[in-house]
């Protein structure tokens, strides 16, 4: 029978089958693990005497209350002592339990949705799993990759397992050729204003069609991270040469490597095979995107008019942002700038943002920050000085992390501020307490930043 | 990690009829650097609940009513956004047990139900009611899988999955179960090499 990659995926993974009576148990093949997400967890395996079942498949590393500066003297200005404990109880959990773990010293430390993949530790076929909803990034992959509670954290940690019910499937399938300027994240945020931000629940994404065929690796990780925005926990692209490329030579890349991409190869959904449900869109009407409100799902075209508030929570979250039904949002004054995060801090994001910035000054008003997404995306783009440009422009250049993104490190907004910002979520208060949010691609918001307000890049003319 | 077991829950209810009510607002991201489960209640919607300075709004929340409720009625696609499980802790240390909406996001819902606290998924004509009719005294029952509302508002049916429901209504977790699969697990591992 013809199935998709998500059944092909799931089936070569059930250890017990589902019943009416109990969930699957799924076998998981890489549990990432963060500062956030586990030390509860490890305090459930000490008090019942249980050991960490695979420690040879987890991989550890600090990221979300990491700070992105360094003091004068070399040492880590936290926001807060407990956030310093936290990063601390890491690196002693995972020291006690064998667990490989990219520290401060690590070359390859970075946002995990970042680094996974670098290390060539994310792979096609796999099941992966993390305490972090944006896990849904390894789809890019062919993996079936989704966010868990510390609970199941505690689960993985324990028994290299957890028990799930097999969800619907869903192709969202994108063809044709996208304008000029239209980057994934334009793509990926179109898809969940088409959908709405609950329009994945209950579904397992596959993004299908020649617009991710074309997309880099870098491209389709951005789309498959915020597959959880419309409310789907894993959302998936069929592994290909582009994938094969990308992972050859890394160090998790498996020996027998053209045997492994043979096998890949097959995972791809079989003609024939049936979704439960089945989205289309023409790439030639996706613009350049915006968000407007306080989820991912209120999202429009840079050149579009702010839709009309339909229904009181519309009211609100238009009210929250300051902006009005039928107006525009080009021209509204910015104060900050993030470009970073497990949505938009690869190189491609960096040379993305640099490009802009080039030649350019960031506006006087404007605080403007970029954070690569690890140390390896760090070392590449200095590589390529594009941390000289980027500073030149009068934006900061700081150390990999979660930063602005989730806003617990300490780099937040001040109430009423507007960010624009390349990360993957603009609910209220998530840059800081009152503070206003717009996601964007990194083109949109570096030319937000020289320009200090939301401008459409696309008008931006030749730098001086 | 071990909760009271939860069977019938009669309670007045604590309506929050926003839509799209995100794990940022349930708790927000500052608070997750604790390294315990313990005392989130009291930043269960920090952000709706104090000012800057620390003192408290004048949002129902604060109510000695709203603290007495088991039972919150969110608005559609309550629970969106990440995977933190902080959330449905300050919530059960709140005092809530029930969570009802017409739709719940799925990692807030896994979570929910690993920690004690019972997603009800409820449709739309009695969703309505509920936000309706803010504090009515309400009962889940989880053994029938009903929601009785008072003063003829009718008995609805809520499907939950028969393992969760078992878990729930015994109070015990999965970490036993699945580690009485450890034969299994060890068995695939071995097939996989």
């Amino acid at each position: 029978m013809a199935q998709t990659l998500f059944d092909k995926v799931w089936n070569r993974h059930v250890v017990v089958p589902e019943t009416d009576a109990h969930p699957a148990t799924l076998y998981i093949d890489l549990h990432l693990i963060h500062e956030v997400t586990s030390p509860q967890a490890f305090t459930v395996l000490r008090e019942r005497g249980l050991k960490v079942r695979r420690p040879d498949r987890t991989l550890a590393t600090i990221d979300h209350s990491t700070p992105t500066l360094i003091n004068a003297d070399g040492s880590r200005p936290y926001v807060t002592e407990q956030a310093g404990k936290q990063v601390e109880m890491l690196l002693a959990n995972t020291a006690e339990h064998g667990i490989e773990t990219h520290g401060w010293e690590s070359a390859n430390r970075g946002v995990v949705h970042v680094m996974g993949p670098e290390l060539g530790a994310t792979q096609p076929g796999m099941t992966i799993v993390c305490g972090d909803s944006h896990t849904s990034t390894h789809g890019a992959f062919g993996a079936i990759a989704f966010g868990i509670g510390t609970t199941q954290v505690g689960h993985v940690l324990a028994n290299q397992s957890i028990l799930m019910r097999k969800p619907k499937t869903m192709a969202i399938e994108v063809n044709g050729e996208l304008q000029a300027g239209v980057t994934p994240k334009d793509v990926i945020l179109a898809i969940i204003a088409k959908i709405g931000v609950g329009g994945g629940t209950g579904y397992a994404l596959e993004y299908r069609g020649n617009v991710f065929e074309e997309m880099s690796m870098d491209g389709r990780m951005t789309v498959c991270n915020m597959s959880i925005e419309a409310g789907a926990r894993c959302g998936m692209i069929a592994p290909d040469v582009t994938t094969f490329n990308y992972l050859e030579g890394r160090k998790f890349a498996p020996a027998d490597y053209d045997a492994a991409c043979e096998d890949w190869a097959s995972l791809a959904t079989d003609d024939g095979a049936t979704f439960d449900k089945v989205v289309t869109m023409r790439a030639e009407d996706i613009r350049p995107m915006i968000t407007y409100g306080t989820h991912p799902g209120m999202a429009m075209p840079i050149d579009a008019l702010v839709p009309i508030a339909a229904d009181e929570t519309e009211a609100a979250a238009l009210n929250y942002m300051q902006v009005t039904g039928g107006e525009r949002m080009t021209g509204l004054r910015v104060d900050r700038v993030f470009i970073g995060s497990c949505t938009n801090a690869r190189i491609e994001d960096m040379r993305a943002a640099a490009g802009v910035l080039a030649g350019r000054k960031v506006a006087d008003h404007v605080t403007a920050i970029v954070v690569p997404g690890s140390e390896q995306v760090k070392i590449e783009a200095e590589a390529e000085g594009l941390h000289e440009v980027i500073m030149a422009s009068g934006a900061e250049w700081r150390e990999p992390g979660c930063s602005m993104c989730i806003a617990m490190n300490g780099d937040k907004a001040a109430p009423g501020e507007l960010v624009v910002s390349t990360s993957n979520r603009n609910f209220a208060g998530r840059q800081g307490p009152g503070a206003r949010t717009v996601l964007a691609s990194p083109e949109t918001a570096a030319a937000a930043a020289v320009m200090g307000v939301i401008t459409d890049a696309r008008t931006l003319g030749a730098a001086a | 990690m071990s909760f009271q077991p939860l069977k019938t829950i009669t309670s007045t209810t604590l309506v929050l009829s926003a839509e799209n009510i995100d794990t940022d607002q349930i708790i927000p991201a500052r608070f997750l650097t604790v390294t315990s489960r313990e005392g989130l209640g009291k930043h269960a919607f920090n952000d709706w609940r104090y000012h800057d300075d620390g003192s408290e709004t004048d949002h129902q929340l604060n109510s000695d009513a709203a603290k007495a409720c088991q039972i919150l009625v969110g608005g559609h696609n309550f629970g969106c956004g990440s995977s933190r499980e902080h959330a449905p802790w300050s919530l059960t240390d709140y005092g809530l047990r029930v969570v009802i909406s017409s739709e719940i996001a799925d990692i807030f819902r896994g979570n929910s139900l690993k920690n004690g606290l019972l997603p009800v998924v409820i449709e739309k004509r009695a969703h309505e009611w509920l936000l309706d009719n803010p504090g009515a005294e309400v009962t889940v029952d989880l053994d029938a899988c009903e929601v009785r509302l008072p003063r003829n508002g009718g008995t609805y049916k809520f499907e939950i999955d028969a393992f969760s429901r078992h878990c729930l209504m015994e109070g015990v977790d999965e970490m036993g179960y699945l580690q009485g699969q450890s034969d299994a697990i060890a068995e695939y591992e071995a097939k996989r090499g």
